[in-house]
């Protein structure tokens, strides 16, 4: 079996409040030197097949198509063997 | 005018929004998502709630429903599809409207009255309204915070795209009055050909005698006028 481990992640120029929030929390714990904090997603899917190639376009496709929303999110992933 | 409510997992305004047609005189239909005929409407709602729980994004899996594929195909082929709240979400992410709808800047739910002033006429939602009326209209979302690409924003601008502002009583559309960050104060927009509307206030809350304000009521006797027929 493969495993996609994929990261979705608001682009850099899209705001976060949820990473702004969790920034000020941290201040207030006393991370005086947090500068950011960005949220992301991060999903995991096991495939059947050990082909990676095959895997990799419907990562891809998957990607595209349902697990990241292109005008505000980029996503990027690794396989790793089970 | 026939309309078509479609009905979603997790919807939650689809019967308010039938009610609100039906007790106007139209003939008007719920439909369930995993249906594949629109049954010929004249006009198309999806109506706010959580469809599908919000999962992932909202929106995002309520684009793969049956009846989707149908709702496309009128939209293209000029049919009027009015998306309120959740069913904006469902347009962006259908991509038959621009830009995508945030979490609120400030982290929470809100629900409450907002005013919006109307930014066009040049829609069936809003024809014979005055630009710069101040409807009183209530919101109720954590995801409505619109975002679009600079480019993006600009197209809005430059094609007259922009139908609803978020603003205070007097009209002012100003920071003060934005109450989840939008771009722009944008509560509303149209696609380029102008049939497809998506909206986070909600007008069938505010469309009978029994609430606090009426003023949905102009949206949808501007939908009658378009149509010829009236209430």
């Amino acid at each position: 079996m493969l495993k996609a481990k994929i990261f979705v992640q608001l682009k850099p120029s899209v705001l976060d409040p949820q990473g702004k929030a969790v920034t000020n929390s941290l201040h207030h714990l006393g991370f005086s030197g947090v500068r950011e904090t960005r949220i992301s997603k991060y999903i995991e899917i096991c495939f059947e097949t050990t082909d990676r190639d095959a895997v990799t376009r419907d990562t891809e496709k998957i990607c595209n198509t349902l697990l990241a929303n292109p005008n505000t999110e980029t996503y990027h992933y690794e396989l790793e063997e089970v | 005018m026939r309309v078509s409510v479609v009905t979603f997992p997790g919807s939650n305004c689809d019967h308010d929004a039938y009610e609100v047609f039906h007790a106007r005189g139209h003939e008007t239909s719920l439909i369930w998502h995993k249906d594949q005929d629109l049954h010929q409407p004249d006009l198309v709602i999806l109506p706010g709630g959580f469809s599908f729980g919000d999962y992932l994004r909202c929106g995002a899996l309520a684009r793969f429903s049956p009846i989707v594929k149908a709702v496309v195909d009128f939209a293209q082929n000029g049919g009027l599809v009015m998306g309120i709240c959740n069913g904006f979400q469902i347009l962006t992410e259908t991509g038959l409207l621009p830009g995508t709808l945030l979490m609120n800047q400030g982290l929470r739910f809100v629900c409450k009255h907002q005013y919006l002033r109307v930014e066009t006429a040049d829609t069936p939602y809003t024809q014979g309204i005055l630009p710069g009326t101040v409807l009183d209209i209530p919101i109720a979302h954590k995801e409505g915070n619109f975002f679009i690409s600079p480019d993006g924003l600009k197209a809005l601008q430059d094609n007259d795209q922009i139908v609803f502002r978020y603003c205070d009583a007097e009209g002012d559309v100003c920071e003060f009055a934005n109450p989840n960050g939008a771009l722009d104060n944008i509560a509303g927009i149209v696609n380029k050909n102008r049939n497809v509307l998506g909206m986070m206030p909600h007008p069938e809350r505010a469309a009978t005698d029994s609430v606090v304000t009426d003023d949905g009521k102009q949206i949808f006797a501007a939908l009658e006028s378009y149509f010829g027929c009236c209430a």
